[in-house]
C-alpha cells in the first residue's frame, strides 16, 4: 500500500475524469436512444473508427497532430494566468507566411531550405501575432482573451483578403489560392506511416513545452507570474518580457500548425485552412488542465473522435452534427469534473490514512520535558 | 502531483480500456491500404458507392441536387450508396475517402465539391488504382493525373441564358440582379450567360452583380438581395450554394427570381419565373453503368441541356407567352446543339474586347472554363469578394 | 414602382442594414451586459443563438406561430444560461472553458436538430411599416421595422434604468463589483449570478429567434456568423452600458451591411475587409481607452478574466 501512495494523487484525477468520460457516454447514449440510434452500436463503431485498424489510428493521429500544436498556443500563456483564445488566427496567418515565403524564395533556394524556412516563417507570424495580445495587455491593459479573439477576426479578414486577392495564383481559378509551394517543397510522411512530420512536430513541441514550464528557470519564473504577479513583481522578475516571449512561443506553435497545413496538406494558403483547427485547440488545452503532456493524449482522444464522424454519418445515418453533440458531451462534464477531483483526493488520502498502520512513534524520553517555546508560536 | 506518471497512467488505462472494446466487435479492416473490408457481407457484385458533399446535404441547392441524384441512384439494383455530408475540403476528405476505401468497400467516389480534386482526390488516387473517382467540377487533364480519375460538370450556364431569356421579357425597369459566392469561372460564366440572355431580348439591360464572398452567408445573401431591389432591380438570380434566402427575399419584396441548382418554385408562387437545374442522376447512372459492366468511360464529361445533365424549372405565372415561345425557341436550338451562348464580338463591361468579332465558343471549348472575366451589360467587378 | 437610388440607396441601405443586422447583436450584447455586471463571462452566446434560432423555427412551424417562437427561443436561452450558471458556480470550473464548450454545445445540437428544419417555409414575424408615408419602395423597405427591434431599444432603456435605479439593479452591481460584500450583505452570489446568466441567455435567443424568424427568415448551417461571440467584444466596446450597447450594435449592424450596399452601386470593395471592420474598431477603442493602471471604465471588478 506505501508503494500505492504516490500514485494516488494521480491515479484519483485520471479516475474522476474517467467517470467524467462514462458520464459523457450516458449522456450521448441517452441521446441516440431519444433520436432513434442505436446506442451500443454506436459507440462500437465510434472506437472502430477511432482506433480499431491501422488506417484509423493514423487517421486519428493525422487529425490529432495539428490539435497538439494549436493547444499549445492556449496552453502556455495559461501557466502565466493569461487566457489566450485567438489561437485561429495565428494559424491562418502562420499558413499565410509559410505560402508567401515561397512565393517570395522561390527558385532561389533550394527544396531543402525553402521548407525549413517556410516553417519557421509561419512560425514568427503566428509568435508575432499573438505576441502583439500580450504586449497589448502589459503596455494598454487590454484584456488579452478579447484582444486575441478580435485579432483573430482581423486576422481572418486579412487572410482572406490576401488570399484571394493580391496574392492569388491567377491559375487558382475555381478555387482560390497562393501560388502553390511546388512538390518538391512539401512535407512528407513520417517514414512507415502515412501521417506527415506535423505530428513529430506536435509531439516534440509538446514535450519541449513541458520540459520548458516544469524544468527550466524561466519556465519557472513564468508560472511564478502565473500564480501571483505581485509576488513576482517583488522578486523582480522582467514581467513584460516573459510575457511577450511566452506569448511568442504559444503564437509559434498555432503558427507553426497552420505552415505544416499548408507545407503538408494542401500546398498553397487557401480558404479551406480556416476549418476551427486553433478553437479546436483551445478546448484541447483546457481539457488537458494546460499540461503540455496531457495534450498529447487529449489531441489523439480529439482526433480519434474526428475520425469516427464519418463512420457514424455512413452507418447510421446521423448527422455530422451528432459528433458535436458528444464532443459536448464530453467537454462539459470533463470541465464540470474539475471540481470534485480535489474532492476525490483528499477523501481517497483519507481513506488510505485509515488503514495505513502508522508505526508508534518512540515515548519522549525525559529529556524532551524541557518545553521549546519558540517552536509552539504558530 | 507526477505529472508524467499521471500522464502514462492516463495513457495506460485508455489504451485498456480501448482494447476491451475493440476486441468485442466483429473483426475489423486490414491494415493495407485497398484490401477489401469484412464489414457487412452483401452479395459479391453490389457496387459500394460513395458520395461527399461539402456541406448539409439538404440545403434546397448545390449539395441537395446531388444528394437527391444519389437517392435515385441507390434505387437502382446492384448498387449500395454511402453519404458523407459537411466534409471540409482539408486532409479530412482524404481521410474520409480512404475511410469509405478501407472500413466500407467503397469502389465509386463522387466528391461532389470543387475544392476536393487537387490535391486531395488526386492524392488518394494515386493510392488506390482500383477505385474509381469521379468529381464534379474539375478539369482533367490526361497527362498530369491518374487513371482511376474523371471529371464531370454541366453547362448550366445554357439555363442561366434561358433565364436571362425570361428575365429581359419579364423585367419592367430593366435592371437584374445576380448574387454570387466568389469570382471563380464557373460562376463568371453563369452571370454572363444569364446577362448575355437577357441582353439578345433587351439589349439596354443591365445586370447588377454582387459578391458575398462565400458559397453560404444567408445574412450577405439576404442584404445584397435587399440592396439591389433598393436599386431598382427587378429579377434576382443567384449562384449560391442555398439560394432559398434570396428567393423568399425577392417573393417577399414582390419582384421577380429565377432559381438555381434545385427548383425553388415552392417558395416563390407568385415571382418564381423558371429556374437553372441539375441532373445529376443521369450523369451518375451512366458512369455507374459503365464501371459496373467494367466498359470505358470518359475522363471528361461535360454536358449540357442536351445530354440532359441540366433541366429548366417549369415556367411561373408570371412569365408571358411571348417570353415563353422565344425561350423554348433558343433551347430547342441548344437541344440540337446549333446555338452558340459565346461568340464575338464580345466586350468585357470595361470595354476590352474578349471574343474576337467571327470567333464562336462551342460549350466545350476549354478556353471557357477559365473564363476571368464579366460581359458588357453587367455592373460589378470580378475584384470584389476577394 | 421603383425608382432608383443610385448613391443614396447606400446610406438608405445602412439605416436599413443597421435595423435589421443589428437586432441580434442588440439583443446577445444587452444579455451579455447583464451576465458580466454580475461578475461571470458568458462565452457559449453563439450556440445559445443558434438554439434559439432552430427552436423558434421549428416551434413556429409546427404551432404556426411565430411569437410562441420566440418564447420557445427565449426558453432555450434560460435553459442553457442555467447550465452556464451552475457549471460556472462549481469551485474550479474555469468560465471561459465551459463558455467555449457550450458554444459546441449549442451549435451541434442546433445542427442536428435542424436537419428536418431547413426545407420548411415556418410562418415568420410581422413587420412594422414605419416608412408607409413613402412611395419609394426602398424607404419602405427601410423602414420596415421588426417588433423585435422596438423592443430592444426599449428595453435598453429599461436596463440601464434598472441598473442605476431599482434595487435588484444595486443588487447586481454589488455581485459584480465585490462578492465579498454582496455576500455580507446577505445576498447569494450564486444565485444573483444564476439568474443573470439566465436572463442573458433569455435575451440571447431571442437574439437567436430574430434571425431565423425574420432576416432572414429561414434556418440554414451558415445562419450565424459568430453574433453570439462578437458580441462579448460588443459588450466592452459598449462600457457594460445597455444605451452604449444599442449604438454599438446599430454601428455593427450598419458595418455588416455596407459591403452589400456599396457593391451594388458598383463600388469595389472587399467583402472580407469589411467583416473585419468591426473588429478592429473595438480593438482601436480598446487600445486607446484602456491603461494598466486603470481598469477598464465600467469593467464589473468581480469579472476575473477583466483586470
Amino acid at each position: 500500500m506505501k508503494t500505492l501512495a504516490p500514485l494516488l494523487i494521480p491515479l484519483t484525477t485520471i479516475g474522476v475524469e474517467l467517470i467524467a468520460v462514462f458520464a459523457a457516454l450516458v449522456l450521448f447514449a441517452i441521446f441516440l436512444a431519444v433520436v432513434g440510434a442505436a446506442p451500443f452500436a454506436v459507440f462500437a463503431d465510434m472506437v472502430q473508427g477511432a482506433f480499431g485498424s491501422m488506417f484509423s489510428v493514423q487517421n486519428s493521429l493525422s487529425r490529432a497532430a495539428p490539435l497538439m500544436l494549436t493547444a499549445l498556443c492556449t496552453a502556455l500563456p495559461a501557466r502565466m494566468g493569461l487566457v489566450v483564445i485567438g489561437n485561429e488566427g495565428a494559424l491562418l496567418l502562420g499558413g499565410l507566411a509559410a505560402a508567401a515565403t515561397a512565393m517570395v524564395f522561390h527558385g532561389a533556394l533550394g527544396a531543402g531550405v525553402l521548407l525549413p524556412v517556410m516553417l519557421i516563417a509561419g512560425a514568427i507570424i503566428g509568435g508575432a501575432w499573438i505576441a502583439l495580445a500580450g504586449w497589448l495587455r502589459q503596455a494598454r491593459g487590454v484584456n488579452e482573451t478579447i484582444s486575441s479573439l478580435l485579432l483573430f477576426y482581423i486576422g481572418l479578414g486579412l487572410f482572406l483578403y490576401l488570399v484571394e486577392g493580391p496574392l492569388r495564383d491567377p491559375s487558382s481559378l475555381n478555387k482560390p489560392s497562393t501560388y502553390p509551394i511546388g512538390d518538391a517543397n512539401m512535407l512528407g510522411n513520417l517514414p512507415g506511416m502515412d501521417v506527415h512530420y506535423g505530428l513529430l512536430f506536435g509531439v516534440v513541441a509538446c514535450i519541449a513545452a513541458y520540459v520548458l514550464m516544469e524544468h527550466t528557470t524561466f519556465g519557472f519564473a513564468a508560472r511564478v507570474v502565473g500564480g501571483n504577479v505581485r509576488a513576482a513583481q517583488v522578486a523582480g522578475l522582467p514581467i513584460t518580457r516573459l510575457m511577450l516571449v511566452v506569448c511568442g512561443l504559444a503564437g509559434a506553435a498555432a503558427g507553426l500548425a497552420g505552415a505544416v497545413e499548408v507545407v503538408a496538406v494542401e500546398g498553397s494558403a487557401n480558404a479551406t485552412l480556416y476549418a476551427g483547427l486553433g478553437f479546436a485547440g483551445v478546448l484541447v488545452a483546457f481539457v488537458a488542465r494546460q499540461h503540455a503532456l496531457a495534450i498529447l493524449v487529449v489531441a489523439v482522444v480529439m482526433g480519434g473522435i474526428e475520425a469516427s464522424g464519418g463512420v457514424i454519418q455512413r452507418r447510421h445515418d446521423l448527422p455530422d452534427a451528432a459528433v458535436d453533440v458528444f464532443k459536448g458531451f464530453l467537454f462539459l462534464m470533463i470541465l464540470a469534473s474539475e471540481t470534485y477531483v480535489a474532492r476525490a483526493q483528499v477523501a481517497v488520502q483519507r481513506w488510505v490514512a485509515a488503514r495505513v498502520v502508522v508505526p508508534e512513534p518512540p515515548p519522549p524520553g525525559p529529556a524532551v520535558a524541557v518545553s521549546a517555546p519558540s517552536s509552539s508560536s504558530a | 502531483m507526477n505529472l508524467s506518471r499521471r500522464v502514462s497512467s492516463v495513457w495506460i488505462v485508455s489504451c485498456l480500456v480501448l482494447a476491451a472494446c475493440t476486441k468485442s466487435e466483429p473483426k475489423p479492416a486490414e491494415s493495407a491500404p485497398g484490401a477489401a473490408p469484412a464489414a457487412e457481407a452483401k452479395k459479391d457484385d453490389t457496387l459500394k458507392i460513395g458520395f461527399i458533399y461539402v456541406g448539409p446535404r439538404d440545403d434546397f441547392g448545390y449539395n441537395q441536387a446531388h444528394s437527391e441524384a444519389a437517392k435515385q441512384v441507390a434505387a437502382l439494383p446492384g448498387v449500395k450508396i454511402l453519404e458523407e455530408e459537411k466534409v471540409p475540403e482539408t486532409m479530412d476528405v482524404q481521410k474520409t475517402m480512404e475511410s469509405m476505401i478501407n472500413l466500407e468497400g467503397v469502389k465509386l467516389l463522387f466528391p461532389t465539391s470543387f475544392g476536393y480534386f487537387d490535391p486531395h482526390i488526386l492524392k488518394v488516387a494515386a493510392k488506390y488504382p482500383d477505385v474509381t473517382f469521379f468529381h464534379c467540377g474539375g478539369l482533367y487533364d490526361a497527362a498530369k493525373h491518374p487513371k482511376n480519375v474523371g471529371s464531370y460538370f454541366g453547362y448550366i450556364d445554357e439555363a442561366q441564358y434561358l433565364n436571362g431569356v425570361v428575365a429581359g421579357y419579364t423585367s419592367k425597369t430593366g435592371k437584374l440582379g445576380f448574387i454570387a459566392a466568389k469570382p471563380i469561372p464557373q460562376v463568371l460564366r453563369n452571370v454572363n450567360a444569364f446577362t448575355l440572355g437577357a441582353r439578345s431580348v433587351n439589349p439596354k439591360i443591365t445586370t447588377t452583380v454582387v459578391f458575398t464572398g462565400d458559397w453560404s452567408m444567408p445574412v450577405k445573401e439576404a442584404d445584397a438581395a435587399n440592396s439591389l431591389i433598393d436599386q431598382g432591380v427587378d429579377v434576382l438570380t443567384m449562384h449560391v450554394d442555398s439560394p432559398k434566402v434570396i428567393v423568399q427575399t425577392a417573393e417577399k419584396r414582390g419582384v421577380f427570381s429565377a432559381g438555381y441548382h434545385t427548383s425553388q418554385a415552392a417558395l416563390a408562387p407568385k415571382g418564381y419565373l423558371t429556374g437553372a437545374e441539375w441532373n445529376w442522376s443521369k450523369v451518375y447512372e451512366a458512369y455507374i453503368a459503365q464501371v459496373k459492366e467494367g466498359k470505358p468511360w470518359d475522363h471528361l464529361v461535360r454536358g449540357g441541356l442536351k445530354d440532359g445533365f441540366v433541366k429548366t424549372s417549369a415556367y411561373g405565372p408570371a412569365v408571358s407567352a411571348e417570353a415563353k415561345a422565344a425561350a423554348d425557341a433558343i433551347k430547342a436550338k441548344m437541344m440540337d446543339g446549333s446555338f452558340m451562348i459565346f461568340k464575338g464580338e464580345l466586350k468585357d463591361n470595361k470595354g476590352v474586347v474578349v471574343v474576337p468579332a467571327g470567333t464562336e465558343m462551342k460549350q466545350t471549348d476549354p478556353v471557357l472554363e477559365s473564363m476571368g472575366y464579366l460581359v458588357e451589360g453587367t455592373v460589378g467587378s470580378t475584384g470584389t469578394g476577394s | 414602382m421603383n425608382e432608383t437610388l443610385g448613391i443614396w440607396g447606400v446610406p438608405l441601405a445602412m439605416v436599413g442594414g443597421m435595423i435589421r443586422v443589428s437586432t441580434p447583436y442588440l439583443f446577445v450584447s444587452l444579455g451579455e451586459t447583464l451576465t458580466e455586471k454580475s461578475g461571470r463571462i458568458n462565452l457559449g452566446l453563439e450556440g445559445t443563438l443558434l438554439l434559439g434560432a432552430v427552436s423558434a423555427y421549428g416551434i413556429s412551424y409546427l404551432t404556426g406561430s411565430p411569437w410562441l417562437g420566440v418564447l420557445a427561443a427565449g426558453g432555450c436561452g434560460v435553459l442553457m444560461g442555467a447550465l452556464h450558471a451552475w457549471l460556472c458556480s462549481r469551485p474550479r470550473v474555469n468560465d471561459v472553458a465551459v463558455g467555449i464548450a457550450l458554444m459546441l454545445f449549442g451549435m451541434g445540437l442546433s445542427f442536428y436538430i435542424g436537419k428536418p428544419l431547413i426545407q420548411p417555409e415556418a410562418p415568420l414575424l410581422p413587420a412594422l411599416e414605419l416608412g408607409s408615408w413613402s412611395s419609394i419602395s426602398a424607404v419602405r423597405d427601410a423602414l420596415r421595422v421588426n417588433p423585435l427591434f422596438l423592443l430592444g431599444i426599449a428595453l435598453a432603456f429599461v436596463l440601464r434604468f434598472g441598473l442605476l435605479n431599482t434595487r435588484w439593479g444595486l443588487t447586481l452591481r454589488t455581485v459584480g463589483e465585490s462578492a465579498d460584500t454582496a455576500r455580507a450583505l446577505g445576498y447569494s452570489v450564486d444565485g444573483v449570478r444564476m439568474l443573470a446568466t439566465m436572463a442573458g441567455g433569455f435575451l440571447s435567443g431571442i437574439g437567436g429567434s430574430f434571425l431565423s424568424l425574420y432576416y432572414p427568415g429561414v434556418w440554414n448551417e451558415g445562419l450565424s456568423s459568430g453574433q453570439g461571440l462578437i458580441a462579448v467584444a460588443l459588450v466592452i466596446f459598449a462600457r457594460w452600458d445597455p444605451i452604449k450597447c444599442l449604438y454599438a450594435s446599430l454601428i455593427y449592424g450598419a458595418a455588416g451591411s455596407l459591403g452589400p450596399a456599396l457593391q451594388s452601386i458598383g463600388v469595389e470593395v472587399s467583402a472580407h475587409l469589411l467583416a473585419a471592420l468591426p473588429a478592429g474598431l473595438t480593438l482601436a477603442i480598446m487600445i486607446a481607452t484602456c491603461s494598466p493602471e486603470r481598469k477598464l471604465a465600467g469593467a464589473p471588478a468581480e469579472l476575473g478574466v477583466l483586470n
